[in-house]
């Protein structure tokens, strides 16, 4: 990749991050931290690697994404208006009444929304079964699932995780956001899921951990996915929730809440600043 | 009188998939965990097996997966027990089907008490009340092997999520099949009468049958109704039957909380307030038994009916 398009991507998620921000201090609550911290990998995955059109969300061939951590879904409706299904505008209506956009993903509302998730553990299990559906029909199309690491405490991921590696699902790549935090707390001191990358390796799966923050990594870890046509894949994500907003950073209590007018500004403030460094250095 | 043929609804239920495949239906895919020499979807894999998803003992990933199947243009028939199905799966049909009204069919065999020998662990008396409460869903409990195989062709060819209950127990076969119409969410009368209307579901329709027949024997003539489709329920047949016979037994093997007995009061106590006597599982555990006399012990048969409704009638 070269340095441009890696700018290029750096401020699509720049604005991705202004849209979750924007979002939950409209709604004055929703999900910001775990929304911000996977920017890079949706803006890699809808500006560079998916097979989508937002004139035709519901194209049959389409890739898929199930954003199973359906609590981020202020960071996917960000990346969607970004990638122009809707309105960055309509970002402020996020989980108004009568909005579209629902505190959780609804596939039958939102254009370019692949399943409706919000209960923890459910959408892998969709995911897998977009997967062997998009095998039986002998279609290239590859499915994404992001999925917490707090979630993976759920049992159905494990079920889902067994059921990926037996049907050899290689079209299906789970994005594993390790941030290590949790609503209670770290996930450390919760339910310490540690090891996780020998736990999926266990479960057959082609394992890779990068740093989520980096394009080159992100890349080169969905090449080694695009290679792969025997196992599924998950690439785990070291990620730091609210990236992005320096007092939302490793910060629990950043899970579930929305910006109040100042924070807003703040927030506003950094990642204004932020994207205009890149436009800088894009000279 | 000729041997009445006996027929378990999950026969019919695995019979029906096998057809529909051999019809062309190219989309039908089957799933399953663990159960398919029960559940008869085995039936299906022998004849189709790139198209028969075994998940392991897995139910609640096995929805999700077949909702995921359904979006890429799938229609997945899910199995399980019903205890399984509706009680275990409950979030995911909720959320994953329900919710997104995905074209998911579930096919619940071993509802019941009649499950028999396996005990109350495997007899689910829930189903129709957990199934009934997720908005958009059908729900459909055929009575014999020729409305169990008409309901499984109207699942398929309608749009939208749909639970269906089969039960493990050989159960009469009163349907005939040549003149049999089977329409979702239409309530079928199968006996004349005003005397008093009993609406029964599932294997307790042919025990209201037969409590139909005792009861004529002492001058009494009961309506006969049989509700297929618990959810959309066909309120006209109940009303019509509450206006012109004035007393109403509900019959079906399910606690008598939630279920089809619940469904017709709610009806009748907004529109017409009517006399009902609910005869089902009296919110009870059930145990291990042959599963016919399980039935008699837990008041499941046309004795119970017919005693009820002489209580109604005061004879």
């Amino acid at each position: 990749m070269t340095n441009a398009e890696k700018l290029t991507l750096a401020k699509h998620a720049c604005h991705i991050r202004m849209g979750v921000i924007e979002g939950t201090h409209s709604a004055k609550c929703g999900h910001p931290g775990g929304s911000l911290d996977i920017a890079e990998v949706l803006s890699y995955l809808y500006f560079v690697d998916m097979n989508v059109d937002p004139e035709n969300p519901k194209a049959p061939d389409r890739d898929r994404l199930v954003l199973s951590k359906g609590h981020a879904a202020p960071g996917l409706y960000a990346a969607l208006a970004e990638r122009g299904y809707f309105p960055v505008e309509d970002l402020k209506t996020l989980r108004k009444i009568g909005s579209y956009l629902q505190g959780h993903p609804n596939m039958n509302t939102v254009p370019g929304v692949d399943m409706s998730t919000g209960s923890l553990g459910q959408g892998i299990s969709a995911a897998c079964g977009m997967a062997l559906g998009a095998k039986l029909k002998q279609q290239p199309v590859s499915v994404y699932a992001i999925v917490g690491d707090g979630e993976v405490e759920e049992g159905e991921c494990w079920e889902a995780f067994m059921f990926a590696s037996h049907y050899k699902l290689s079209n299906l790549c789970v994005f594993l956001d390790r941030n290590h935090l949790q609503i209670d707390g770290t996930t450390e001191t919760v339910m310490d899921s540690h090891p996780l990358e020998e736990k999926l390796k266990a479960f057959n799966f082609n394992v890779l951990t990068i740093n989520g923050h980096d394009y080159d990594a992100i890349e080169s870890a969905i090449k080694a996915f695009h290679a792969e046509n025997d196992k599924p894949t998950c690439i785990i994500l070291d990620t730091i929730k609210g990236k992005g907003v320096s007092f939302m950073e490793n910060a629990v209590e950043w899970h579930g809440k929305g910006p109040n007018d100042e924070e807003y500004a703040i927030a506003m403030q950094e990642l204004n600043a932020a994207y205009a460094a890149l436009e800088e250095e894009d000279k | 009188m000729a041997e009445v043929k006996k027929i378990a609804t999950r026969d019919s239920y695995g019979n029906t998939l096998k057809e529909l495949a051999a019809e062309g239906h190219d989309e039908l895919v089957v799933l399953d965990a663990d159960l398919a020499a029960a559940t008869k979807t085995g039936m299906f894999r022998k004849a189709y097996p790139g198209r028969h998803f075994d998940c392991g003992i897995a139910e609640s990933n096995m929805m999700g997966v077949a909702a995921g199947l359904s979006t890429m243009g799938y229609v997945p028939f899910v199995s399980s027990f019903a205890m399984f199905a509706a009680g275990r799966a409950f979030e995911q049909i909720r959320n994953s089907i329900g919710y997104p009204h995905l074209n998911v069919k579930i096919g619940a065999t071993h509802g019941g008490i009649s499950v028999g020998e396996d005990g109350a662990s495997h007899q689910c008396c829930e189903d129709f009340a957990l199934m009934r409460s997720i908005p958009g869903m059908t729900v459909i409990c055929p009575a014999d092997d020729v409305e169990a195989r008409a309901a499984v062709r109207a699942a398929y060819e309608m749009q939208g999520p749909v639970y269906l209950r089969f039960g493990r127990l050989a159960v009469p076969v009163f349907h005939d099949e040549a003149n049999y119409h089977f329409e979702l969410g239409k309530g079928e009368q199968i006996t004349e009468g005003d005397d008093i209307a009993i609406v029964a579901t599932g294997l307790m329709v042919n025990e209201a049958r037969i409590a139909a027949e005792q009861l004529a024997a002492e001058g009494i003539h009961a309506r006969i109704i049989n509700i297929h489709t618990i959810k959309p329920l066909d309120e006209d047949i109940i009303l019509k039957a509450a206006k012109e016979c004035g007393k109403i037994v509900t019959a079906e093997e399910h606690n008598v909380i939630g279920g089809l007995g619940e469904a017709v009061c709610a009806v009748l106590s907004e529109k017409c307030p009517t006399p009902v006597r609910r005869v089902g599982v009296q919110d009870k555990f059930g145990c291990s038994g042959p599963a016919w006399d399980l039935l008699k012990l837990y008041g499941l048969d046309a004795a119970t009916i017919c005693k009820t409704a002489k209580e109604m009638l005061g004879k």
